[in-house]
Formats: structure tokens, C-alpha cells, sequence
């Protein structure tokens, strides 16, 4: 331990006589580790922001929507979701908490209010969305069971659609356009932000009967139905509960399935392996980097010891032992590495937030504690691995021939 | 008692083809508190003998014994205690490291020795004193004169209270006026009982010695004691 302090300190003074040369033996460090920071910190502040969003999906929730394979496509044959596939998974099966269809617009003209014009997603729904999709209301109310029987034109927007609109503050009683149709606002949502690029609150809902009766009276409707289960444990059985319904009424034998059934677990865990590979990949990437600058520190580390052969030489003179010197090259090697890691740790942080903060609609940048670690201890195990063949060489140095070098 | 014993000490390097003998079977005892010079031409072999002495090298063959311990036959961290508990080296060049103080310089040989920094604060400080630089503890050896730093040289050296002092040529770069006052302060250690070995081509040098050594081609042609010293 004794010597391990006074060897830190030798190392110390070294490093602060050449100030300006343990900064450019230290850059490649800095650079490295920095690079890596960046990098892991805006691709861990994605998935970050990936997972919360997700959280504001609710783990209990399923959505059922159709699929049709490109062969069935080529054959004609397009998968459907009805009205009445909801009514069978509402009445035949167990577990369900809540469950809403959604029916899409199938029309292209856009949402008018006086002069302005929006494209948001128009969807028409039952009261149960609320329950499903965790949406809140900021101002009015959300949509009444009796909206849909009467089939109300009155409509629930998303802050979005209000700003994109120029309508007032509080739009509630405000009248827009939507497909030729005059639609009264009754409610307005709390904002939910962004996922994955998906404004999520560039939304009209509409009730479900109103929605039918603006898209024209369509025999074949396809509608994506969402739900929440009870309890989560028994996500599987309903899943497959739901699957069997509906094989059963679309008559499916040998077939694949023309509907797909996915819980919001699933989609968070393909997004989370994405951005995992992808921290992986670039964060391999940068951290070649770091063994360039390993090399650079293991290269100022041998010219350093033959520059200083002789002071090495008196030393030994008087009465420096092998490891001693051994330990004083390692030490000053590390420091330099541990201090180029820090440095770099901060710039790095620094320059993720930063960038994140530049490009628009980014989330902001998130440093996850095992990137910190794992940084700040690959540089000192550089500056160990790097540093132990000057270190070796000092210490083998003869006394004799030392203190005669020049 | 005899602090140094010699026996048949031979030394040979390998050059090329050709084997040097640089030292060939040299015997010698040196007493505690003497005053000996080794003088002699250049490759005679006085350097050598020093690095013997002072356990930077191993004979080739034939006992070194320093305060009755064999040094002949120790490995390269025993040497090193060696010469960090027994040994004081004054170099002709100082060899002072560059970038510590005076007073750091002093200290050096303390950290191998596992001292705390205060107390070798304290031990550094106090042997400053005796040779004389009070006032020039904080300089670093760029900032002091020839004789400073010979002076800091021989306070690292001393500092470790070892048996003996080795000093090679330690006037050779100081001025006339300068080597006086060191020489006169050699003069003042070996008086407080001090071993001094000392290293040198002139004979001005030799004479403040007790006891004079003339090597020649590796062996001893001569061993007088010194009449007229001081």
C-alpha cells in the first residue's frame, strides 16, 4: 500500500511535468472513450424512450388486427376484422378487461378548420378506448356509449390536431370539417408525445357508428380491435382463446392465420433487441478507437522510458527495487488512461446530450450506468496492458548501463 | 573489525570476440571510518571496483563481504537493499532527478525504504542542513550551482546513514574554489566517522585521503598510507 501511494504520487509529478504531452498521449483516450459515450448514451436515450412509451401503452394490452400474406394478396384473398369478430371475442371469451374496435378512415380528404387544413389519423371507437390506450382528458369529455347509439357527429381531438388547426385554447364546442361533415369537439386528450416518429397526438376520435356512417356504408369493413386482459398472467390463454375464435368464424384449417395478435410486451422486446444490437454494433465500432489510443499511450510510454534511462539508472542507484519501478511506470500509464477516461466520459456526455438536443424530435440522450463502468474500465485495463511492456522495460533496465546513457 | 573484505575479486566483460579482464583477483579489506582513494589511469579498473563496492555490479568470481554479509552472491533486489541501506553514491554528474527538489532528491532513497513523508521530511531536512543549503531545500537542481548540487548529492547519500559513502571523481565538474569546500566538507564527515571511498584521477584529491589505492590494469599496484593528510 506504501508503495503503491508513493508510486502514484512519482506518477503524478511525471504527468504534471509534461503537462501537454499526457494531454496528446491521453487524447486517443479521450477521443475514444468520449465516441463511445456519445454513441451508447443517444442510442440508449432511444430505446429508453421506446421502453417508457411502451409503459404508457399498459403490458396488458392485445391488438388484433388483420394480415394478409403477400400469396393471399396475389390470390386475392384479403384478410378482415368485422364487427362481428368483435361481438364473438367480446361474448366468448374470459379474461377481458376492456375492449375497443378501431375502425380507420377510409377516406382521404383532410380535417378543416376555417382557412387550415390537417391529416391526422381519424379513427372511429367506443368509450372503451379510453380504458384500453390509457388516454387521458385535459378539457370536455371523451366519448359517451350513447354517442355511438345516436351516432353523435361530435369527435375527441389530440392537442396536435389543435395546434396544427389554429384552434383555441379550449376547442371544446368548436365545430371542424372532417370529410364534408360538420363534427363538434367535445373533448380534448392529454397529450401523450411521440413514438417512434408516430405523432401520437395527431388524432380525432370519432365514435364508432359515426365513423361507419362517414365512410360510406361499406359492406367490408376491416377494423383493428385493441383490448386489455385482466390479469396479466393469463395473456396467453386469452391470446389463444382469440386465435381459435377467429380461425374458427374465418373458417382457417390448415391455413396460416389472416389476423395477427400482438401484445405491446412483444413489440417492446423487438424494438429492445433492435436497439441493443445496434449500442452493440456502433459501440464496437467507436471502441476500436480506444485501442488506437492504447497503442498511442503504450508508444509515449516507451519513448518516456528510454528518455528517461538514466534517471531510471539513479534511481535504481539508490536502492529502487524492480517492482518499484515496474509499479511506478504501470501506475503512470493508468492514470493517464483513467484521466483521459474521465475526460472523455464528460465530453462524451456531453456531446450526446448535445446532439440529441440538435436533432429535432430526438429523445434526449440517456447514459446508462454500465456504459460509465464499462468505459472507465476499459481505459484502465489499457492503460495496464498497454503500459506493463514500458513498464517491464524500465524495470529491467541495467543501473550500470543507465547511468551512463546520455 | 573490517567493513569491507575482498577476496580474489575478478571481473571479465565479454567484448566481441575477446574476454576484458577488468578486475584480476584483487584482495583488500577496508576498515570502518576510513578514508581511502582509488587512483589510477583511465581503464585501470577504478570504476569497476566502484561498482563492486557499491553493489551496482558482481564480481565475475571471488566473496564480497560488507559488514560480513556475502553480496557476491545476491540477486538484483537483494543489491538494491544493498545499496539503498549500505551504500551513500556521489556521482561525478551529481545524477540528481531533474524534476524534484532538493529537498525530494533527499527523500528519494527514504520511499525505498518504506519511511512515512513526514519523517522523511524531517531526516531529509536536517541533513540539508548539515551540508549547508538551509535556504535551498525548494529548488529544483536547475536552479542550483555546481557545488549545490554536489552538496544535495552528498546530503541524498548520507541521508540513509549507510556504512559507507562512495563518491566517483565527485569533483571532477566543480570549479577550483568550489572543490574546496566540498572536499573540506568530505573532510568534516569522515571526522564525524564516516567510510569514505572515493574515486579519482587527481592527485590534489588523493592527498586529502588517508589511505591511497593505484590500480592498474586491473590489479593493485600500490597501498600507502597518506603521511601528510590534512
Amino acid at each position: 500500500m506504501f508503495t503503491f501511494i508513493e508510486c502514484l504520487r512519482s506518477a503524478l509529478i511525471s504527468i504534471k511535468a509534461h503537462g501537454f504531452r499526457s494531454i496528446l498521449t491521453t487524447l486517443g483516450i479521450i477521443i475514444g472513450v468520449a465516441s463511445v459515450i456519445a454513441t451508447v448514451s443517444i442510442v440508449q436515450g432511444l430505446s429508453y424512450s421506446i421502453g417508457q412509451q411502451f409503459e404508457g401503452l399498459g403490458a396488458n394490452s392485445l391488438s388484433v388486427y388483420s394480415y394478409t400474406s403477400f400469396e393471399d394478396q396475389m390470390k386475392g384473398r384479403f384478410g378482415r376484422i368485422t364487427a362481428d369478430d368483435l361481438q364473438l371475442i367480446t361474448d366468448r371469451t374470459e379474461g377481458i378487461e376492456s375492449i375497443t374496435p378501431m375502425l380507420a378512415s377510409r377516406f382521404t380528404s383532410a380535417v378543416r378548420f376555417g382557412a387550415k387544413s390537417t391529416t391526422g389519423r381519424v379513427i372511429g371507437t367506443t368509450n372503451s378506448y379510453q380504458q384500453v390506450n390509457q388516454l387521458f382528458i385535459q378539457k370536455g369529455r371523451f366519448l359517451s356509449e350513447s354517442d355511438n347509439q345516436t351516432r353523435r357527429r361530435v369527435c375527441v381531438i389530440g392537442t396536435q390536431v389543435r395546434d396544427n388547426l389554429l384552434l383555441p385554447e379550449n376547442p371544446i364546442g368548436e365545430f371542424i370539417e372532417i370529410n364534408s361533415e360538420w363534427v363538434k369537439i367535445i373533448g380534448l386528450a392529454e397529450p401523450k408525445g411521440e413514438m417512434l416518429g408516430f405523432k401520437q397526438d395527431d388524432i380525432v376520435l370519432l365514435p364508432y357508428s359515426t365513423m361507419q356512417s362517414l365512410n360510406g356504408n361499406q359492406t367490408q369493413v376491416d377494423i383493428q380491435i385493441q383490448l386489455t386482459v385482466t390479469n396479466l398472467d393469463e395473456m396467453g390463454t386469452v391470446t389463444e382463446k382469440i386465435r381459435k375464435l377467429l380461425r374458427q368464424s374465418h373458417r382457417i384449417k390448415n391455413g396460416n392465420d389472416d389476423f395477427k395478435i400482438q401484445s405491446s410486451e412483444q413489440l417492446k422486446e423487438s424494438f429492445s433487441k433492435i436497439t441493443s444490437a445496434v449500442t452493440l454494433v456502433m459501440g464496437g465500432i467507436v471502441s476500436i478507437s480506444l485501442l488506437v489510443g492504447g497503442i498511442g499511450i503504450m508508444n509515449i510510454m516507451l519513448v518516456s522510458v528510454t528518455e528517461r534511462t538514466r534517471e531510471i539508472g539513479i534511481c535504481k542507484a539508490i536502492g529502487a527495487k524492480r517492482h518499484y519501478i515496474l509499479l511506478q511506470f504501470l501506475m503512470e500509464s493508468l492514470v493517464l488512461c483513467l484521466l483521459g477516461g474521465l475526460i472523455g466520459l464528460m465530453i462524451g456526455y456531453v456531446l450526446g446530450m448535445g446532439l440529441a438536443a440538435m436533432i429535432p424530435n430526438f429523445p434526449p440522450a440517456h447514459v446508462p450506468w454500465w456504459a460509465v463502468a464499462i468505459s472507465v474500465g476499459f481505459s484502465a485495463l489499457i492503460g495496464i496492458v498497454f503500459g506493463i511492456v514500458p513498464a517491464a522495460k524500465a524495470a529491467n533496465l541495467d543501473p550500470i548501463e543507465s547511468l551512463r546513457y546520455e | 573489525m573490517s567493513l569491507i573484505e575482498l577476496k580474489d575479486i575478478v571481473k571479465h566483460y565479454v567484448m566481441g570476440q575477446e574476454t576484458v579482464r577488468a578486475l584480476d583477483g584483487i584482495s583488500l579489506t577496508i576498515s570502518a571510518n576510513e578514508y581511502v582513494a582509488f587512483t589510477g589511469s583511465s581503464g585501470s579498473g577504478k570504476s569497476t571496483m566502484m561498482n563492486i563496492l557499491g553493489a551496482l555490479d558482481k564480481p565475475s568470481s571471488g566473496s564480497y563481504l560488507l559488514n560480513n554479509r556475502d553480496v557476491s552472491q545476491l540477486n538484483q533486489d537483494e543489491l538494491a537493499d544493498i545499496r539503498n541501506r549500505e551504500v551513500g553514491f556521489i556521482f561525478q554528474s551529481f545524477n540528481l532527478l531533474p524534476r524534484l527538489s532538493a529537498l525530494g532528491n533527499v527523500m528519494q532513497p527514504l520511499i525505498y525504504r518504506g519511511i512515512a513523508l513526514k519523517a522523511r521530511e524531517q531526516a531529509a531536512s536536517a541533513v540539508l542542513k548539515r551540508v549547508g543549503l538551509a535556504d535551498r531545500m525548494h529548488h529544483l537542481p536547475n536552479q542550483l550551482s555546481g557545488g549545490q548540487r554536489q552538496r544535495v548529492a552528498i546530503a541524498r547519500a548520507l541521508v540513509t546513514n549507510p556504512s559507507i559513502l562512495l563518491a566517483d571523481e565527485p569533483t571532477g565538474n566543480l570549479d577550483s574554489t568550489t572543490t574546496t569546500d566540498i572536499m573540506k566538507l568530505f573532510d568534516e564527515l569522515h571526522s564525524e566517522g564516516n567510510t569514505i571511498v572515493m574515486v579519482t584521477h587527481e592527485p590534489e584529491i588523493a592527498r586529502h585521503c588517508h589511505r591511497v589505492v593505484r590500480m592498474q590494469d586491473g590489479k593493485l599496484a600500490d597501498d600507502y598510507f597518506n603521511e601528510k593528510a590534512h
